[in-house]
């Protein structure tokens, strides 16, 4: 009985919150019958098993509520009031629920009040229509019951016969099956409906393997240091294995923690549905991304500071109807929740078409909260930032929405416990917009390992924006006053040297502080000067001892590789120590800059720049290389007149980079590590020089095989390089096997943003496609009326001027080019987006970040193709 | 006549002074290697550690009493205990061997000992050539409050 009942509270749980949010789009579409049914169909379920355990308070009111629901279902009209009851019973009965889980047995008490309205509403409302008769296939055995019908209560016939009208879930996936049969239309696996088996398992066990999974990281990680240090080990190869097994491992264990953003936005509509009413406000809540995943302890802790930022912008954000009339906007406020994935980061964004913020009224509150002063001229951005300070409100009146005693102070405490950061942006009369950034773990985070005053540190990656060799750029580092700041292109970065900030004790000063490490966290910016910089690694966070919890600047310590325990810096801790007032100069600095950053973030892109043979400086975005290495020279072989090297149990091709570049005889020699589809090359280079992001726009393209062209990067011209060129000189038959010997097939590849099109051509390139990359749908059209011939077309959906899917109607209603395969690309995976890019004839749909996916994707398009021809 | 219950004790040395602590409270016994230092942190610390992939919160016992540093480089040796569910280990200069003494023969901490000693000590028991200390696991691990106290 207590599993049984246990089972029944998780499951009753889950449909009552579905119960809410289909209600609410119910209120908004009264029409819609699928609705209605799944309602029904719900509350019944929920009433049959509380008579089946014998919970007769529960099933009274399931029934009365059930009731209305089946006048809705017979014609009557739908009212907000009735809707609310229905809500409000909805209420009572999680009430109920939250008790019997506590005391696990039904509380007593009437429920006398609702059920009289409920029946009330039944009787006024539903016009007593006789119920039509209907042709129902089947046999009809009569049902008998054994006391008279309840006012508004339909026989067990009548019932019967709505449960056989109201399609269910399983026949509406076979529909779709079909459809997709018919149309022959296939669709990318990720987005296929989810019918797999699912099975509950309690969170500790979850939670018991992650700590696991993550000790096997440590072990794995020591017992590949130990084999590195002796080169002819038998253990090489087993150990490879186990070392693929255990990545594999710990990121199936990941998946497990990951739930969609959408299970903390469940109950949203509803709130917002209540809000509008209490407000007297008329609110449109969107929510995109909801299937974007992240890790369930995160997701618990940016709930609630996600629910009070959506009430905050329906409360303060959104104006009233009559207001924004008079402003020229619809009378309907929008509310606009959206979540993606961007750099191993979840970015939240809470946008809201209302007012502003209100910069006056922001300043005299900060006035009198003694947070400026009278005479003190913050800018905008600062006076944005005053809003998250403690204790700060800008309601004129505490309601009962949003004064509840938490204020914004407390969502950027909880986003910053979790690495998170938090911005906002608004314009006065147009709406503000929240983003919040947020790492998709918690648990296993990449880390730089950098060492100052003769320990290693970590620094999580996220806040990491660049790194600054101080040798080379010396007099970049100027002192005011004893502060140090760094000159960096057009900007001054506050430094702090980071055995100052943990109070090491001095050493030797010939060789230290050679670093900068440039952090970004929130809007601000600043360096920390380290000794050296050493590698990367993936580090499993394991949390300070509580005597150590005090410490601001420590995020937590790890175990790395090579067995050492070292201390992991916490970013927010960093800038929280360089004080206020820095703090706002930094504002000050770059808040002309954050404003453009909107536009260019995505399109600026980490660069890793290198010099090889001439000298002259050469870059490849960050995100191609696999690995940085500096290989003992001396390990270098030369196998049938080619260089190769030892590498991660097998052997390696290395290319130079450059025809001049010579390869170093003693010493160490640098090596950038290109992987794809399981193989590795290593180029060779002379010198790595830096990690810088920047735009990338190719200005001069190049003739040199090898060379995309020339791009100005950090204000000096750099030949940027032909990663897919590289990758087939290491091994010959590179493309073997992926149909190279075959005619290369030609691509199209459409996408705005030049970044996009850098990227991943030499990705498609490389898969073997002749790619030709265009900036938009119209240069497309004109080269493909001039004669042109493709055989597939990847085309990015969000373009200005014409837009993915007026791109593909127009090649469907071209016949030359009707039966080409095209294949969407977009940052937002919505089910609405699919739908339409099937309606404009795509062959498949994929994120714009899934390279992946899309490689599968064209592999799938290019083999329809052979069987049409 | 009660039979009298008897408690092992794990010994270390500390500047020439015998102490005790119930062995059942005793995790490991391993040899100091690799501390790192941490930053910040209360001086007591001397570091964390690694024990077999968990991170060991390294005290030192030296400090912790008020005592001068060793003088020599010998490895010190640590006591891993748990406390909360967090790994503790304590610095101290050598182990000495595994005591039984029956729990009433211990005595009370006699009142003129050293505030600081007092304040992490349980009681004292007689050995025929020297004295034995009990150290109060959770005195020792509360410095915190003397630090900030202070």
């Amino acid at each position: 009985m207590e599993d049984l009942l246990r089972e029944f509270l998780i499951e009753t749980n889950e449909s009552l919150d579905v119960v809410d949010n289909e209600l609410v789009r119910f209120e908004q579409e009264p029409n819609n019958a699928d609705v209605l049914g799944r309602i029904f169909r719900l509350v019944h379920t929920i009433k049959g098993t509380c008579g089946f355990i014998g919970l007769p308070r529960l099933e009274a009111l399931a029934h009365a509520a059930e009731t209305v629901m089946g006048k809705f279902r017979d014609g009557a009209p739908v009212t907000a009031e009735a809707v609310s009851l229905v809500l409000v019973t909805i209420d009572r009965l999680k009430a109920i629920l939250a008790e019997l889980e506590a005391t696990s047995a039904e509380p007593a008490g009437s429920d006398g009040d609702l059920i009289v309205q409920l029946e009330q509403m039944a009787l006024d409302g539903g016009a007593p229509a006789q119920p039509k008769e209907e042709i129902t296939i089947g046999t009809l055995s009569p049902q008998v019951l054994e006391r008279p019908l309840r006012p508004g209560e339909v026989s067990l016939d009548d019932l019967e016969r709505a449960f056989r009208d109201t399609p269910g879930p399983q026949e509406k996936k076979a529909d779709k099956r079909e459809s997709e049969r018919r149309t022959g239309e296939r669709r990318h696996p990720d987005t296929m409906p989810n019918g797999a088996q699912t099975l509950r398992v309690s969170v500790d066990t979850v939670e018991r393997l992650m700590t696991m999974v993550s000790e096997l990281v440590l072990t794995r990680n020591q017992l590949l240091e130990i084999v590195r240090r002796h080169s002819e080990s038998e253990f090489k190869v087993p150990l490879q294995r186990l070392s693929n097994v255990t990545a594999e491992l710990q990121e199936g264990v990941m998946k497990t923690r990951m739930q969609p953003i959408g299970n903390a936005w469940a109950k949203l509509p509803r709130i917002v549905r209540d809000l509008g009413h209490e407000l007297g406000k008329d609110i449109e809540l969107e929510m995109h991304g909801a299937e974007t995943e992240l890790d369930r302890q995160v997701l618990d802790i940016i709930r609630d500071p996600l629910t009070h930022m959506v009430r905050n912008s329906a409360d303060h954000g959104l104006e009233r109807p009559e207001e924004r009339i008079k402003a020229g906007k619809s009378a309907k406020g929008t509310i606009r929740l959206s979540a993606y994935q961007a750099s191993g980061q979840i970015v939240i964004e809470i946008a809201d078409d209302g007012r502003g913020l209100n910069l006056s009224k922001i300043r005299s509150r900060a006035i009198e909260a003694g947070l400026i002063e009278e005479g003190d001229q913050p800018s905008e951005a600062q006076l944005h930032k005053m809003i998250f300070a403690p204790g700060f409100s800008t309601a004129e009146k505490v309601t009962s929405v949003s004064g509840r005693g938490v204020g914004m102070d407390v969502v950027k405490t909880n986003i910053d416990q979790i690495g998170g950061t938090v911005d906002l942006r608004s314009t006065p009369g147009r709406g503000s917009t929240f983003s919040i950034k947020i790492p998709l773990t918690l648990a296993i985070v990449p880390a730089l390992i950098v060492r100052s005053g003769g320990e290693r540190y970590a620094i999580p990656q996220v806040a990491v924006v660049e790194l600054v060799h101080r040798g080379s750029n010396a007099s970049l580092v100027e002192e005011i006053n004893g502060a140090l700041v760094l000159r960096l292109r057009d900007k001054l970065l506050p430094l702090l040297s980071l055995s100052q900030l943990l109070k090491l004790p001095k050493r030797d000063v010939a060789e230290s502080e050679a670093f900068v490490v440039v952090m970004q966290v929130g809007a601000s910016l600043f360096g920390i000067v380290v000794d050296d910089v050493l590698h990367t690694e993936e580090i499993v966070v394991k949390p300070v001892a509580a005597s150590l919890r005090d410490i601001k600047v420590l995020g937590g310590n790890t175990i790395l590789g090579d067995g050492s325990v070292i201390m992991i810096l916490d970013p927010n801790g960093i800038a929280d120590s360089i004080g206020a007032t820095r703090e706002e100069r930094t504002i000050d600095d770059f808040s002309a800059k954050e404003v453009a950053l909107d536009d260019d973030a995505l399109r600026s892109v980490s660069m890793l720049v290198f010099r090889s043979g001439t000298g002259s400086l050469k870059a490849v975005p960050l995100s191609l290389v696999t690995r940085l290495e500096e290989i003992d020279a001396k390990k270098i072989e030369l196998s049938s007149g080619r260089p190769m090297v030892q590498y991660r149990g097998g052997l390696m091709p290395l290319v130079p980079a450059d025809a001049n570049v010579k390869l170093a005889q003693d010493g160490t020699q640098p090596l950038l590590v290109f992987t794809d589809g399981g193989r590795s090359v290593g180029l060779i280079v002379d010198e790595i020089v830096d990690i810088v992001e920047d735009r990338l726009e190719i200005k001069v393209a190049s003739e040199t095989p090898g060379v995309l062209g020339s791009a100005i990067i950090r204000e000096q011209a750099t030949e940027v390089i032909d990663v897919a060129y590289f990758l087939p000189l290491g091994f010959n038959d590179w493309f073997h096997g992926k149909g190279a010997a075959r005619e290369k097939k030609k691509l199209l590849f459409v996408d705005d943003s030049a970044f996009f099109r850098n990227m991943l051509a030499p990705v498609l390139q490389a898969a073997g496609y002749d790619v030709t990359p265009l900036p938009g749908a119209k240069e497309a059209l004109a080269l493909i009326e001039r004669g042109a011939r493709f055989d597939l077309v990847v085309t990015d959906i969000e373009m200005p001027e014409m837009d993915g899917y007026a791109f593909g109607e127009a090649l469907q209603a071209n016949a030359r080019t009707a039966h080409l395969p095209v294949v969407a690309l977009s940052s937002s995976l919505s089910g609405a987006a699919v739908a339409k890019s099937e309606r404009a004839g795509m062959h498949a749909y994929v994120a714009k970040f899934d390279r992946r996916g899309l490689l599968q994707a064209l592999k799938t398009a290019s083999a329809d193709l052979q069987e049409a021809a | 006549m009660s039979k009298a219950v008897e408690t092992e004790f794990v010994t270390a040395w500390i500047a020439g002074q015998l102490f005790g602590i119930p062995i059942t409270r005793v995790h490991d016994v391993f040899e100091a290697e690799r501390i790192t230092h941490v930053p910040l942190a209360p001086s007591e610390i001397s570091g964390v550690l690694n024990l077999r992939g968990r991170v060991v919160t390294a005290l030192d016992m030296r400090k912790r009493l008020g005592l001068p540093p060793r003088e020599d480089a010998k490895k010190q040796m640590v006591i891993g205990i748990d406390h909360e569910g967090e790994a503790y280990g304590l610095l101290v200069d050598s182990m000495g061997e595994v005591l039984k003494f029956a729990s009433d023969a211990i005595d009370a901490v006699p009142i003129n000992l050293q505030k600081d000693w007092a304040a992490i000590s349980a009681g004292v028991y007689r050995l025929e050539d020297r004295l034995m200390i009990v150290l109060d696991v959770e005195q020792i691990l509360d410095f915190r409050k003397d630090t900030l106290a202070a």
